[in-house]
C-alpha cells in the first residue's frame, strides 16, 4: 500500500502504524453533563465499514506524522490523505463556533461596524 | 559423438541444449549425463528414467508430467546435507555439473516402496479420510496420528540444519512490468521499450521466450526459437530495459506492489547469493503468463510414461529429447495433433492418435494410426507405462502417453485482488474477468488468445497500450509475419465408467471417485470439495487439477462450469522459501541489538546480559568464587544499601518536551498534575490509556522555563512516544509544544547508596553543589563535571536510598561508568545489574512491568489520589467508571512466606486458608517476587481484593503449574525504609 504523505509524497504503508478510526481526533468534552456516556462511546464504539474509512496512520519510520487517510478498506484504494493536526485544528475550531455562538455573533457585529466604520472615513 | 551422449539412450537431434558442455549429475546414486541447458527432468528423460517419485498418499510410482512450474508428481529433494532442498520441481531445476537428487515419498527403495500397501487400501483411504479416521481421542494426535501420517504422507525433509546460502532482499521501481517472455510478452516488451518505457521483463524460466523454445513454428521467416532469441537481444540492447530471468512474480499486492522471487543460484549457490526476494513498484503490468495444459482423468492415467502434449513438445523441440520411444497421443483438441507432427518431424513413432471428437477432419503423420471417439478407459505398465486399453477393447503398445485435456488461460495474478476468472466456452477455460489489479493488462493465452499470430499482435497492442496510458507516444511497430495455427477443441473432462485411480489432482492424490464421494456426502461447493478431498491444496496449487476437477464436479451436480464458479487463486504463483522472504534478518541479525555506552566496559566485567526488548542489560557482575546468580545479587544488593552501587539506566525511554504549553501539554498527558512543577524540579508521573488504565509510569524534570525532560520505562519507550505524537498532533494541536526521543543521545547511570553523594562530589566542578540543601530530593539541574562536561543530574531514587541519576551525552557513557568506578573505589563502589534493581524496587515497593501489566488502575496501585480530579487528563472520565472504583477492588500488597526458607513463584493465585483450590476462591495473584538479602526471607508483591485493609493477613499463595501450596503473610509494600529517611538523607 502506498499513502501519499502531503510532506513526503509516496510512501510505502510498511514506514506507518496504524491506529484506527479517526474519530479518535474528536475527544469529548470532560466537563458535560454526558460525559461519562461521551467517553464510553469515544473509547469503543466504531463504524466497522466495507468501503470507505477515515483511518489515523503514524508516519513512525519517517516524520512523525499522524495523518488522516481515507481508505477503502475493499480495495485497500487510498482516496486521500492529510494531516490530522490540520483535521483536528478544524474540528475544535467548528466546535467552538458551535458552543460559542454569541461570541460569534459578537465578532460579526464588530466586524460590521469596522466596514461602516471605514465606510464612513 | 561423444560418450556423454552415447550414454543418454533418448538423446535425439535439435534443441536448445549445449552439446559441447556435458554435465555429469546423480540421481538417487546413480550417476548419468546431461548438457548445459537442460532441466533435471529433461536429463533423467533423456537417460530414459521415468519412475522419479511415489505420490504422496497411495506411494503409486509417479514420473514426469509436465515441463514447467506446474508440475505435480516430479518432486525431488536436490542437494546432501545442509544444501538439501526438498520438494524442488525436477521440470524446472536448472541442471549443473555435480548435482545430486534423490526421489522422496518411499519407504525403502524407489522400485519397491514398502508403503505401496496404501494403493491397496485405496478404498479406506478416500475424502474425507482423515477427518473420520482420526476423531478420538484426542490424545492420540499429538503422540500416534499426527507422527504417523507425518512420516507416511510427507513429501521431501529438511535437513534440520542451518541454511548454508545467503538470501536478499531488493526493490525495482519501472513504468512497465511484463510477466511472461513467449511471444506475447515479447512483443509487449518490444513494443513499450521502443516507446520509452522503463521495463522489466520477467520470467520464471532460465531460458526466455516461453512457448517459442517449445514449439516448432515460424515468425518472420525464422524458427520460433530464433525469433525468440533475436527479439531477446534487442531488448537486451537498450537501456531502458531490465531483463529477468529465473525471476517468478509471485503475488499481485495493492498499488502497482508486485513480489518476485530471483532464483539467482538456485543449487550451486555454495553459500554465496541463492535467491533475492525483490518488490517491484511499476505503474503498469502486462500479465503475459500465456496457458496451462490439464490432463484427462481415466483409470491409471498416472503411470510414468504419461505426460501432457504440449510437455512432450517441449522435451522435444527444446531439449531434444524423446520422451519415448513409441508415443501414444490422447487428445480432445487439436493440439494433440501438432504433437503428433513434431513427434514425426523428431523421428519418434506415434503409435496412435486417439481424439475423443467424432467429427473433425484432420490429418495424421504419414502412417499414424487415428481412432476417432476414442477413449482410453485403462493402462498398463507397473513401474513405467507399457500400453494403453481403448474404450473399444484395443491395446496400444506405448512407452509414453502425450494427454491434451485443452489449455486454461494462466489467470492466477490477475485474481490477486478479488478478481473472478470468467468461463469462455470458446476455449473451454477460465480468462481474466473484471477487478484486475489496479494498472494490469492481461495480453496473449493468459487472455484466451491461443495462437500465435494473435498472440503476437495481442502483445504488440497490449505494450502500445501501456505506454499510451503512462503519456508516451507508442512505438509504430510492424507485428511479425507467422500463422494462426488450428485450435479447437471440445470439453471432455473424465473418461465415464473408469473412475477406479484416474486421478485429477497427481500431487494430492485426489481422484474422480473422491470428487464423487465428496458430492455425495454434500460437499458441493469448489470451496467445500477443495478442503474436504484437498484437491488443489498441494504445494503446486492445484495449477492443472483446478479445472478438470470442478469441471467434473459440474458434470455430477448437472451444472454447468460457469455456474460451479472456481476457487480464489491466491498468492504466492509457486512457493516462497521463508528463507527468502527473511533475506538477511536471519539469526542474530533478525533484529538490531542495542546496545547501551557502557556495554563495553561491563562486557570486560563479565556482565551477564538479558535482553530487554531490543536492549541488551547487564543482570548481574559475577565476580571470582560466585558460582550461583544469587550471590551475586545478593551482594550487589547489600553493597548498595551499605555504600554506594552503579546502574546503568540508559535505556529507559527519555523525551525531551518543548515549548510555550509544555506544561500546560503535560497536565493532559499526565493523571497527576504538572503544572505548578517549578524550574529545577523532578516530579513522578502516572500516565493513563483513555480508558482509564495505568499506562506507563517515570518521572519529568523541568529543565528550564519551557523545557522539559520526560522519562519512561524502557519497555513503553516507543508506544509513550507514539501516544504523546498523538496527543500533540489529533487532541491538542492548538499547543505550543515539540517532542523528541533522547532515549538514545543521552547515557544515563543511577549512582544510588549513603555514599552516593560522596562519590559525586568527586566528579563535580568547583562551583557546584549537591549538598541536601542545594540540591534535594527531587532536585534536578545541569551541572558542569570532569573538568567542563555538561552533564545532568537528578535526584530521584528508584532503589529507596539516597540516590542521583547522571545523564550525559552518550559519547561520555563509557568515559562516565569508568570515571564513576574510579571514583567510587574508596568507597567500595558495586555495580549493579536489572535483578538487584529489581529486588531494591521490590523491597521498596515501587511498581515496575509486572504490576503495570495494563489490566491495573492507580487505585489498585494505591496511587488512586494521583488522579487529579479537577483538570482533563487522558483516562480520567474513564478512570471513574463504576467497576473500577469498586469497594472490594484488587489492591497492592507486599507478602512474606510465613517460613521464610520457602521461595516464592511470580503467577501464583491467593486462596484462604481452608478454602478448596478452584477459580472461584481465587482472591488475587502475585505479580513481583524476589529474595531480600535484607529480611533474609523471599517478598513479593502481588494484588489482592480489599488488600489495604488486610496487612497481617496469612492467605496460600497456590501455584498449580509449579507445584507450590504455601502460607504467605500479607503487609505493606514497602518492606524497608517506609518513612524514606533514607532518600531524604
Amino acid at each position: 500500500m502506498i499513502i501519499n504523505h502531503p510532506h513526503l509524497g509516496p510512501r510505502d504503508a510498511s514506514e506507518f502504524t496504524i491506529l484506527g478510526d479517526a474519530s479518535l481526533i474528536n475527544r469529548p468534552d470532560w466537563q458535560a453533563r454526558d460525559a461519562d456516556d461521551a467517553f464510553y462511546n469515544y473509547q469503543y464504539l466504531r463504524d466497522n465499514p466495507a468501503g470507505l474509512h477515515r483511518e489515523l496512520w503514524f508516519h513512525e519510520q519517517g516524520d512523525r506524522s499522524w495523518l488522516v487517510v481515507t481508505r477503502d478498506t475493499v480495495t485497500h484504494a487510498v482516496i486521500a490523505v492529510a494531516l490530522a493536526s490540520d483535521i483536528a485544528k478544524a474540528a475544535k475550531a467548528k466546535t467552538a463556533q458551535k458552543t460559542a455562538p454569541k461570541k460569534v455573533a459578537a465578532k460579526k457585529t464588530a466586524a460590521k461596524k469596522a466596514v461602516i466604520k471605514r465606510n464612513a472615513t | 559423438m561423444s560418450a556423454a551422449s552415447l550414454s543418454q539412450k533418448n538423446r535425439i537431434t535439435g534443441g536448445l541444449v549445449d552439446r559441447n558442455q556435458p554435465l555429469g549429475f546423480r540421481f538417487d546414486g546413480q550417476h548419468y549425463t546431461g548438457f548445459a541447458g537442460d532441466t533435471l527432468a529433461s536429463a533423467l528423460l533423456a537417460n530414459n528414467v521415468r519412475l522419479v517419485g511415489r505420490s504422496f498418499k497411495y506411494h503409486r510410482p509417479r514420473g514426469i508430467l509436465t515441463a514447467g512450474s506446474e508440475e505435480p508428481s516430479a518432486l525431488v529433494t536436490i542437494g546432501d546435507g545442509a544444501h538439501q532442498d526438498p520438494n524442488s520441481r525436477a521440470t524446472t531445476a536448472e541442471l549443473f555439473d555435480g548435482i545430486s537428487a534423490k526421489s522422496q515419498t518411499k519407504m525403502g527403495l524407489l522400485s519397491f516402496d514398502l508403503m505401496a500397501v496404501n494403493d491397496f487400501l485405496s478404498p479406506l483411504l478416500g475424502a474425507g479420510f482423515y477427518y473420520k479416521t482420526f476423531m478420538w481421542p484426542a490424545a492420540f494426535w499429538e503422540k500416534i496420528y499426527e507422527p504417523i501420517i507425518r512420516k507416511a504422507a510427507g513429501l521431501g525433509s529438511l535437513s534440520g540444519l542451518a541454511d548454508p546460502d545467503q538470501y536478499d532482499k531488493g526493490y525495482l521501481h519501472c513504468d512497465l512490468l511484463v510477466i511472461g517472455s513467449g511471444p506475447s510478452g515479447l512483443m509487449a516488451a518490444l513494443a513499450a521499450a521502443k516507446s520509452g518505457l522503463q521495463i522489466i521483463l520477467a520470467d520464471e524460466d532460465f531460458c526466455l521466450g516461453g512457448r517459442l523454445n517449445a514449439e516448432r513454428q515460424e515468425i518472420d521467416g525464422m524458427e520460433s526459437a530464433s525469433f525468440a532469441e533475436s527479439s531477446l537481444a534487442k531488448l537486451a540492447a537498450m537501456d531502458n530495459v531490465r531483463i529477468m530471468s529465473k525471476t517468478t512474480i509471485f503475488g499481485a499486492f495493492d498499488h502497482g506492489c508486485y513480489g518476485a522471487l530471483e532464483r539467482v543460484n538456485e543449487h550451486n549457490a555454495n553459500g554465496s547469493i541463492r535467491q533475492i526476494f525483490w518488490h517491484i513498484r511499476s505503474q503498469r503490468c502486462i500479465l503475459a503468463a500465456g496457458a496451462t495444459e490439464r490432463p484427462i482423468a481415466f483409470s491409471n492415467n498416472d503411470r510414468p510414461g504419461v505426460m501432457l502434449a504440449g510437455a512432450v513438445r517441449t522435451y522435444v523441440n527444446r531439449f531434444g529429447v524423446a520422451p519415448g520411444k513409441r508415443v501414444a497421443i490422447f487428445t480432445n483438441n487439436d493440439d494433440g495433433w501438432a504433437t503428433a507432427q513434431d513427434l514425426h518431424a523428431a523421428g519418434v513413432e506415434v503409435t496412435a492418435i486417439i481424439d475423443s471428437r467424432t467429427d473433425i477432419a484432420k490429418t495424421p503423420p504419414t502412417g499414424v494410426p487415428t481412432v476417432l471417439g476414442g477413449q482410453i478407459v485403462n493402462t498398463t505398465g507397473r513401474l513405467g507405462l507399457r500400453s494403453v486399453t481403448l474404450n473399444n477393447g484395443t491395446h496400444i503398445p506405448a512407452d509414453c502417453l502425450a494427454v491434451s485435456g485443452g489449455w486454461s488461460p494462466t489467470v492466477h495474478l490477475t485474481c490477486h485482488q478479488r478478481g473472478h476468472p470468467v468461463w469462455n466456452d470458446a476455449i473451454a477455460g477460465f480468462v481474466p474477468g473484471g477487478n484486475l489489479p489496479d494498472g494490469m493488462i492481461v495480453t496473449g493465452a493468459a487472455n484466451g488468445v491461443m495462437t500465435l499470430a494473435s498472440c503476437l499482435q495481442s502483445g504488440l497492442k497490449a505494450g502500445q497500450q501501456a505506454a499510451h496510458d503512462l503519456g508516451f507516444k507508442p512505438a509504430v511497430i510492424k507485428p511479425p509475419r507467422a500463422a494462426d495455427e488450428s485450435f479447437a477443441i471440445q470439453p471432455f473432462w473424465h473418461v465415464k465408467g473408469s473412475d477406479k485411480k484416474a486421478f485429477v489432482d497427481f500431487q494430492n492424490d485426489v481422484g474422480v471417485k473422491d470428487i464423487k464421494q465428496s458430492h455425495r456426502e454434500g460437499f458441493r461447493s469448489v470451496e467445500h470439495l477443495k478442503r474436504y478431498t484437498t484437491l488443489g491444496m498441494a504445494t503446486d496449487q492445484g495449477k492443472i487439477a483446478n479445472i478438470p476437477g470442478l469441471a467434473i464436479l459440474a458434470d455430477i451436480s448437472g451444472k454447468t462450469i460457469a455456474e460451479t464458479g472456481t476457487t480464489i487463486f491466491r498468492p504466492p504463483y509457486t512457493p516462497v522459501p521463508i528463507a527468502a522472504f527473511a533475506g538477511r534478518s536471519r539469526g542474530k541479525d533478525f533484529r538490531p541489538t542495542r546496545l547501551t555506552p557502557s556495554h563495553k566496559w561491563a562486557s570486560a566485567k563479565g556482565a551477564v546480559f538479558v535482553e530487554t526488548g531490543a536492549w541488551l542489560r547487564a543482570q548481574w557482575y559475577p565476580k571470582t568464587g560466585e558460582t550461583e546468580w544469587r550471590q551475586s545479587v545478593d551482594r550487589e544488593v547489600l553493597a548498595t544499601r551499605a555504600s554506594v552501587g552503579i546502574c546503568d539506566v540508559t535505556t529507559l525511554g527519555k523525551i525531551d518536551i518543548q515549548g510555550h504549553d509544555a506544561a500546560a501539554f503535560l497536565n493532559y498527558v499526565y493523571a497527576n498534575g504538572f503544572a505548578k512543577l517549578p524550574i529545577g524540579k523532578t516530579r513522578y508521573g502516572l500516565m493513563l490509556r483513555e480508558d482509564g488504565m495505568v499506562m506507563d509510569d517515570g518521572t519529568t524534570a523541568r529543565l528550564g522555563e519551557t523545557h522539559y525532560v520526560m522519562t519512561t520505562t524502557t519497555a513503553n519507550a516507543v508506544g509513550v512516544f507514539r501516544h504523546l505524537e498523538f496527543c500533540r498532533q489529533c487532541l491538542w494541536p492548538e499547543l505550543d509544544v515539540q517532542l523528541i526521543s533522547i532515549t538514545e543521545q543521552y547515557a544515563q547511570y543511577a549512582v544510588a547508596g549513603p555514599n552516593a553523594r560522596h562519590l559525586l562530589e568527586k566528579l563535580i566542578d568547583s562551583g557546584e553543589d549537591i549538598s541536601n540543601e542545594a540540591f534535594p530530593f527531587m532536585a534536578c539541574g545541569e551541572i558542569s563535571i570532569c573538568g567542563g562536561v555538561k552533564a545532568r543530574l537528578f535526584r530521584i531514587s528508584f532503589s529507596g536510598e539516597l540516590a542521583f541519576e547522571i545523564a550525559v551525552p552518550s559519547r561520555y557513557g563509557d568515559a562516565m561508568i569508568r570515571a564513576l568506578m574510579t571514583a567510587g573505589e574508596e568507597f567500595g563502589v558495586t555495580p549493579y545489574g536489572t535483578e538487584a534493581l529489581g529486588v531494591m524496587r521490590i523491597e521498596k515497593g515501587h511498581v515496575a512491568g509486572n504490576e503495570l501489566n495494563g489490566q491495573t488502575t492507580a487505585r489498585q496501585m494505591g496511587l488512586g489520589r494521583m488522579v487529579s480530579q479537577s483538570k482533563d487528563s487522558i483516562g480520567l472520565v474513564l478512570s471513574r467508571r463504576p467497576e473500577l472504583v469498586r469497594d472490594d477492588d484488587y489492591e497492592l500488597i507486599g507478602l512474606k512466606p510465613v517460613n521464610s526458607d520457602q521461595p516464592l513463584i511470580a503467577g501464583s493465585h491467593f486462596i484462604g486458608i481452608g478454602a478448596s483450590t478452584v477459580a472461584e476462591n481465587d482472591e488475587g495473584w502475585v505479580t513481583s517476587i524476589a529474595y531480600s538479602p535484607h529480611l533474609k526471607s523471599a517478598i513479593g508483591l502481588g494484588y489482592i481484593r480489599r488488600g489495604n485493609s488486610r496487612h497481617g493477613d496469612i492467605v496460600r499463595a497456590v501455584n498449580l503449574l509449579g507445584g507450590q501450596d504455601i502460607k504467605v503473610e500479607l503487609c505493606s509494600p514497602h518492606f524497608i525504609d517506609p518513612e524514606g529517611t533514607r532518600l531524604h538523607g
